[in-house]
């Protein structure tokens, strides 16, 4: 023993007292506890595991797909794609002549009438002839046609008129374009007109064969010098599709038919008329061929079915089973769950334990520690949300390729919904972090937390709701932000269910997701005023 | 360098109950000051006022000058253990040690540092909820460290320590001390201080009943009696009790003698030719002057309320 009394204090530097080192503490006790980085692990496993298994297709065999059970359907559909790359329906009956050049075509339509199946009739013997009804498909449609040969999926631009939606002008399947209103009669006619400048298409409308205004215009690239063009009639097939309890569907349908009349057809430019041909296009199995015309004195009738647009994914989607990456991510409100425990007890674990007191000792500026941990929590869930999804859509999709037919999406729409549910998955996290340390509770934080987001999801996911709740649900709740998920795209121009089951949701993905980050941000604000407010 | 805490009339009330009411006393650096009182006397809430953890209705309390929340790495200038329980169980002793250090910018070398001169080498990378509490105040006590700050405040450390561990503390407060260290221990035992506090703040009710040197407390509470050992009781109290003074019988040879001083008595029974084996000055230990404190307190406050009839806080 040495008597040397010398002062143990050293003087020590002034610490910083940054946000970064309140940040690095708080990694530390993240990091310490295994059973939060398991819950993490787990969270991970949980949302890649029922991805999986919902794209080697779930629980459905191939027998039974998710959309309406059509005969002859192949276990992993093979589609017809557009120009776009993405499914499209191609089938519509077409008086056409092959013309080369430059030129216009103009039609005056007069009468758009039709026939619908009677769906009530005989719901479960699609076998049989269904009884006809007099009747139009709101999207029935028919007009001008210029397009790229006649194969199922190849380009076009046409000049229409609908049964409810008035004049359109619709190219390549996706693109939709209002022209005159109001609807079609022999005393008000609707003339139409397309023109053909090389590759671009540009279509007008008239009221009265005089006044012509320009509806759209479009490019066609690589539209060959010589394009077919006429006139067309379709009706899209009819369904009647419910969702049953859980998620399912049950549905029944039946090619409709509409009948256009058209007169004044005048060629002008290159173009000079030569004989019309009328035949199907496409046709498939769900539109089997309905179609004819009839020309006398310069009056054609031109009877069709079929649909010239996109296939939207979800129930109505036809053809067996198929998905979008947003089923691959079902696994998501799973992970949501592990690591919405994971983030509570980030904060409620101090408070059962007195741990607070000692975090709060050490750094008395308590908005500050909050924000560190949820700067912690955020970016952990962040980080295992981003494995998570980017795994479960990259070995998702080339699982779910063998069996189903998955609709593809962009790089960009793939990125946003992966990064997105990173994101859902982080500010979840935080939000729980916040209720967490308002309740110091930790069983009835989670509760809370779970009910305001997982359940409402659930609820109008699985259609427990029926949609139309569903639907606020998905407005109002914190569960808005799913969807950032979406993948699939609406088309106002075909009738289909959109509905939460099939992936659609009520807000566009940023706007859900803001509507989630709004919460989180609201909960956080008020737990820091809390935690500022009472004693430790 | 040197940072005393100053509390100053703090006041604060949790529902019906007054926690605190009017709490004031100083700690000052280079000794240990005990802070005594019965369990609800305000001691716990006293440390988490100066902590900054609890917010009082009036006064303040400063460290070296500043309030807790103005400081800036405030480990660095208090430390403290209130609670060896406050821990993640699942979190290893050093892992716990580890993110403290973290939050003062201080790395895993210092860590190590307190781990050893707590003695928690063998047990720092096990789960710390397997630690008995006796190790859980060492743990404490390491965290406390942990900035080598120049004030230190510990709740009640003794708390399941068994008798070695009592003797460890005591040594290990007054090295502190001895470093120059403001020290502010609790307790409510005060035989637990004895030994080690140089100072004392005796509470009671939230508020101070006593704040002394430990010295002048026991002389106080000795008065000025005399421990008298003899063969000869009654001569002995024959000739004390002629010269003024009062004799209490203690045993069959022994007595109490008040009134007179030592020098004086042994002068008479030597002038007498009374036997004695030992005249020596009655010394209270602490838990006997606490004992004395504590009643006048709690006889002052039944008169001072009979008196008033009302009690305005």
């Amino acid at each position: 023993m040495t008597a040397t009394v010398t002062p143990a204090r050293t003087p020590r530097p002034a610490g910083r007292d940054g946000f970064a080192q309140l940040l690095r503490a708080e990694w530390t006790k993240f990091r310490t506890v295994r059973g939060w980085v398991i819950g993490a692990v787990v969270a991970v496993l949980l949302t890649v595991g029922l991805g999986l298994f919902a794209g080697a297709g779930g629980s459905s065999s191939c027998a039974s797909g998710n959309g309406p059970a059509r005969s002859g359907a192949a276990c992993a559909p093979s589609l017809t794609t557009g120009p776009g790359g993405g499914p499209v329906t191609d089938s519509f009956y077409f008086v056409r002549q092959p013309l080369a050049g430059n030129g216009s075509i103009t039609v005056r339509m007069t009468s758009l009438t039709g026939e619908l199946p009677d769906l009530t009739a005989n719901p479960a013997n699609q076998g049989l002839q269904i009884p006809m009804r007099a009747g139009l498909m709101s999207w029935a449609k028919a007009g001008l046609i210029i397009k790229d040969g006649t194969s199922e999926g190849s380009a076009y631009a046409a000049m229409m008129v609908t049964a409810d939606h008035g004049v359109r002008m619709q190219a390549d399947y996706t693109q939709d374009t209002p022209g005159l209103p109001g609807a079609l009669s022999a005393s008000d006619p609707r003339w139409l007109r397309l023109t053909r400048s090389g590759d671009t298409i540009t279509g007008y409308d008239s009221a009265d064969g005089t006044h012509w205004t320009q509806v759209g215009s479009t490019r066609l690239a690589g539209l060959p010098t010589t394009a077919q063009v006429g006139l067309f009639t379709a009706s899209p097939i009819d369904a009647v599709i419910t969702e049953t309890f859980g998620g399912g569907n049950n549905g029944n349908e039946a090619p409709s038919q509409a009948t256009a009349v058209f007169d004044h057809l005048g060629l002008a430019g290159s173009w000079t008329a030569g004989a019309w041909s009328g035949d199907y296009v496409g046709g498939g199995n769900y539109a089997p061929g309905i179609g004819s015309y009839h020309q006398a004195g310069g009056q054609f009738t031109v009877t069709g079915s079929g649909d010239i647009a996109p296939i939207p994914s979800g129930p109505s989607a036809p053809g067996g089973p198929s998905i979008t990456i947003t089923n691959l991510l079902i696994g998501t409100f799973a992970g949501l769950i592990a690591l919405i425990v994971v983030a509570t007890l980030f904060i409620t674990a101090e408070y059962r334990r007195g741990l607070i007191r000692v975090t709060l000792a050490a750094s008395p500026r308590r908005g500050r520690v909050l924000g560190a941990k949820a700067v912690v929590i955020g970016s952990a869930s962040f980080v295992a949300g981003l494995v998570a999804a980017a795994a479960a859509v990259i070995v998702g999709k080339s699982i779910a390729r063998r069996r189903q037919y998955v609709f593809p999406v962009s790089w960009a729409t793939e990125l946003r919904v992966v990064v997105g549910t990173a994101a859902l998955i982080a500010v979840v996290a935080v939000l729980a972090l916040a209720v967490g340390a308002m309740m110091r509770r930790s069983a009835a934080a989670v509760t809370t937390v779970i009910v305001a987001i997982v359940l409402p999801y659930i609820l109008a996911v699985a259609s427990i709701l029926p949609a139309g709740a569903g639907d606020w649900l998905l407005r109002l709740t914190p569960a808005a932000g799913f969807a950032v998920q979406q993948a699939a795209t609406a088309y106002p121009q075909v009738q289909a269910l959109y509905t939460p089951n099939g992936g659609y949701y009520p807000l566009a993905p940023w706007a859900g997701l803001a509507v989630l980050a709004g919460f989180a941000a609201l909960a956080l604000a008020a737990a820091v005023l809390l935690l500022g407010r009472r004693d430790a | 360098m040197d940072e005393t805490i100053e509390v100053s009339g703090l006041r604060k009330r949790f529902g019906p109950v007054l926690a605190l009411d009017g709490m004031t006393f100083d700690v000052a650096p280079g000794q240990v000051t005990g802070f005594v009182g019965p369990n609800g006397a305000g001691k716990s809430t006293t440390m988490r006022v100066i902590l900054g953890l609890d917010a009082p209705d009036e006064g303040s309390a400063l460290i070296g000058g500043r309030r807790y929340r103005d400081l800036r790495c405030p480990l660095n200038h208090v430390g403290a253990l209130l609670d060896a329980g406050a821990l993640q169980p699942s979190r290893s002793a050093r892992n716990h040690l580890l993110w403290l250090a973290h939050s003062q910018g201080l790395g895993s070398k210092r860590v190590d540092e307190v781990i050893g001169q707590a003695g928690l080498e063998s047990a720092a990378r096990r789960k710390a909820g397997g630690y008995s509490l006796g190790m859980r105040q060492r743990l404490g006590i390491a965290a406390a460290m942990l900035g080598d700050p120049p004030a230190l405040m510990f709740d009640e450390p003794f708390n399941g320590m068994d008798p070695e561990g009592i003797v460890w503390m005591r040594g290990y407060l007054r090295s502190l001390a001895a470093q120059g260290r403001a020290v502010l221990v609790s307790s409510h035992l005060m035989s637990e201080l004895q030994d080690a506090a140089d100072h004392l703040v005796v509470v009671g009710r939230g508020q101070v009943i006593a704040d002394t040197s430990v010295a002048n407390l026991i002389a106080a509470a000795s008065g000025d009696r005399v421990e008298l050992r003899t063969t000869a009781r009654t001569e002995a109290m024959t000739v004390l009790a002629r010269a003024g003074a009062t004799v209490a019988v203690t045993g069959p040879d022994a007595a109490t003698v008040s009134g007179l001083p030592a020098d004086r008595i042994v002068a008479l029974l030597t002038r007498n030719a009374i036997p004695f084996s030992e005249v020596s000055a009655h010394r209270a230990t602490l838990e006997e002057a606490y004992m004395e404190l504590t009643r006048d307190a709690v006889e002052f406050r039944a008169a001072e309320a009979d008196g008033a009839g009302e009690v305005v806080r």
